[in-house]
């Protein structure tokens, strides 16, 4: 399994601030891959970093092992749509392929006008009088028809309404079925990531509090529900990660090193959702026990 | 590359294109008449002895158009302001340097394409401008003899102004973030250095000329200033009165800061040489009404005026530029405006590549 990114120790600063810092992160290729985080926890920043739109305050950063936007041939390897999805507003749609003709030496021109063709977009239209989930079909399509090798999406569908935002996954899916490339995409919405991705990386204030494929991370976690314990009592055999505890029962959700042994528990599967918020509660708990250790 | 910078740029460059368009066809209607008018009426008016009527309605001609001085002079800040400021301040602002950074192109080679397309673009279209401009006025300039007074609207230094109009713009866009703002900073910047060039700074390309003679009174040729010995079109920086121990007493050839020559007599019959001293010699009476002013007084009183003068030993020095030196100069600034913009670009560039991140 080779490595798209590897992230080590990185770090980004704003003045005084840091949006990321001490961040440690290997991403395998072949995977579409779903960076989920709350606000703030460094997503964006680090999508950043990946394609050199940002450099590095500390740390090193590596993708297909190389510094991001190192040359003209690192910059043709990884395509990208950037938050908010800019495009030039007094460009048209046939305006913003040729730019992307003129200015990658990939291009798949053929691919890029069926997709627009396949969108029902004017060619003539000017970008600035697209709505918003044309004007992101239009730069995904300058990011697909560059033909990268890895396709970085940062919140993509984070202002289309669910339709918009359906119909530009549903596009993201069949291109990277058809075509052989990796995909990084943030996002805060678990729905989102369920639908398309098949790795997951959780992301709480710049930790990777979570990492593998879906399918194994929801094969391995369970929720527990049996007959209360002490709130810090450890269970046989389970690694846990979140627990609430009613005056009669308690609900724990497991990392399942072994089978239960228990057999005062019933065992129920766990959603991606609930999942992912238990990861990012106990993420945010570190982050408490950090800052009030700091404080003593 | 070259592509999406032009394609950028493409309104704008019409825009301005049809402008030039119109003023070229002002420019060639009017041209050859202003110099058929020139031929027949200025130059040949020392013959009717009636050259000052017929100089000022020749200057009078086309006003309108003369005002095109005025569009040299702003043409440059214009250009920086509109064209150089949002260069990069835009893509900053819309964020489209997102996608224009995203593709398969560096971001070194982004902006230096960028900023030399447009550079060439507003080089070319002040460089027609000011050939128009100076082509079309050279009648009047001729007549008017005063290349250095109309010296930044003319020949080739506009060409290096608006380069350097340029590159402030860009790298105050690049360096604010914000168009307005850049915009703003660009126009002040610009007015600051062009204006420091102008007053202070282009004076000391060379060391100054002087001419040193003894100071006349009024009406004996000299009238203040103007009279001193200088060939018509010397740009005059200063022509000061001093006196015998070297002290200024006086600018534009007369005595004090306005260069007035007064004199004023007193009851006991003696005559003050106002702000030198007192004459030595007794000054006729003027004819009656004029007590201080002289205008025209008469021989007798002249020649009592010069006796006084002459004693306080007065000289009047000259400074100036010669006319000879203007092309000189023109090419000085040329260089200098160029390589502050190259300077101005490079930080520009440096900038994008390393510290917009």
């Amino acid at each position: 399994m080779t490595a798209v990114l590897e992230a080590e120790g990185l770090g980004k600063r704003y003045g005084r601030r840091w949006a990321l810092r001490e961040c440690t992160l290997t991403i395998p290729s072949g995977h579409v891959v779903g960076l989920v985080g709350p606000n703030g926890a460094g997503k964006s920043t680090l999508l950043n970093l990946a394609v050199g739109l940002l450099a590095p305050t500390q740390g090193k950063l590596r993708v297909f092992g190389n510094v991001p936007a190192k040359d003209p041939d690192q910059l043709a390897r990884v395509g990208f749509v950037a938050q908010d999805t800019p495009t030039y507003a007094s460009l048209s749609v046939a305006d913003h392929l040729k730019l992307g003709s003129r200015l990658n030496p990939k291009w798949d021109s053929a691919l890029a006008e069926s997709r627009i063709k396949q969108l029902g977009l004017d060619p003539h239209q000017k970008a600035g009088k697209l709505s918003g989930g044309q004007r992101a079909q239009l730069a995904l399509t300058l990011a697909i028809a560059k033909r990268p090798e890895i396709l970085i999406l940062d919140e993509p569908v984070a202002s289309l309404d669910p339709l918009a935002r359906r119909e530009f996954l549903q596009i993201l899916m069949e291109t990277v079925a058809e075509h052989d490339v990796s995909v990084v995409l943030s996002s805060h919405l678990v729905a989102d990531i369920e639908r398309v991705c098949d790795y997951l990386v959780v992301l709480v204030s710049s930790r990777v509090q979570l990492t593998g494929e879906l399918e194994d991370l929801l094969a391995t976690h369970h929720r527990l529900i049996g007959p209360r314990i002490e709130s810090d009592a450890t269970i046989e055999n389970q690694c846990v990660i979140e627990a609430s505890h009613t005056d009669r029962q308690s609900t724990v959700l497991v990392r399942s090193d072994g089978p239960v042994l228990d057999r005062a528990w019933t065992i129920e599967p766990v959603s991606l959702e609930d999942l992912v918020l238990a990861y990012m509660g106990q993420g945010k708990n570190d982050e408490r026990g950090t800052s009030s250790k700091a404080q003593e | 590359m070259i592509w999406l910078a032009w394609r950028q740029f493409r309104a704008q460059t019409y825009v301005v294109l049809g402008l030039l368009v119109v003023m070229a066809v002002a420019f060639a209607l009017t041209g050859p008449h202003l110099v058929h008018l020139y031929d027949t009426t200025v130059a040949t008016c020392g013959a009717h002895n009636d050259c000052s009527s017929v100089q000022t309605s020749f200057l009078h001609h086309d006003r309108i158009l003369q005002g095109s001085n005025f569009l040299l002079l702003l043409g440059p800040a214009l250009l920086g302001i509109f064209w150089g400021a949002p260069l990069i301040a835009r893509e900053l602002e819309s964020g489209t340097y997102r996608l224009a950074w995203s593709q398969s192109v560096t971001r070194s080679r982004w902006i230096v394409t960028k900023f030399c397309l447009v550079g060439l673009l507003s080089m070319i279209a002040t460089g027609l401008l000011s050939f128009m401009v100076t082509w079309w006025s050279s009648p009047i300039d001729r007549l008017r003899d005063n290349p250095f007074g109309l010296f930044d609207e003319r020949d080739i230094v506009p060409v290096a102004y608006v380069l350097f109009a340029l590159a402030l713009g860009t790298v105050l866009g690049a360096l604010i973030r914000r168009t307005l703002p850049a915009m703003f900073a660009t126009l002040a910047g610009y007015v600051a250095v062009r204006f420091a060039f102008t007053e202070w700074i282009r004076v000391r390309f060379a060391p100054l000329l002087h001419t040193i003679v003894r100071f006349q009174a009024p009406g004996q040729n000299v009238t203040s200033g103007q009279g001193l010995p200088s060939n018509p079109g010397d740009w005059i920086v200063s022509a000061n009165t001093v006196n015998a121990s070297g002290k200024i007493v006086g600018h534009f050839g007369g005595i004090g800061p306005n260069g007035e020559v007064n004199f004023r007599g007193t009851e006991s019959g003696a005559t003050y040489f106002v702000g030198v001293g007192k004459c030595p010699n007794k000054i006729p009476a003027p004819p009656v009404g004029s007590r201080g002013n002289v205008s025209s007084p008469p021989p007798a009183v002249q020649h009592a005026i010069q006796k006084c003068i002459n004693s306080f030993h007065l000289r009047s020095i000259l400074s100036y530029q010669p006319t000879s030196r203007y092309w000189m100069f023109q090419w000085y600034e040329l260089t200098i405006f160029i390589v502050m913009a190259l300077l101005l670009a490079s930080v520009a560039w440096w900038w994008v590549r390393r510290r917009l991140s």
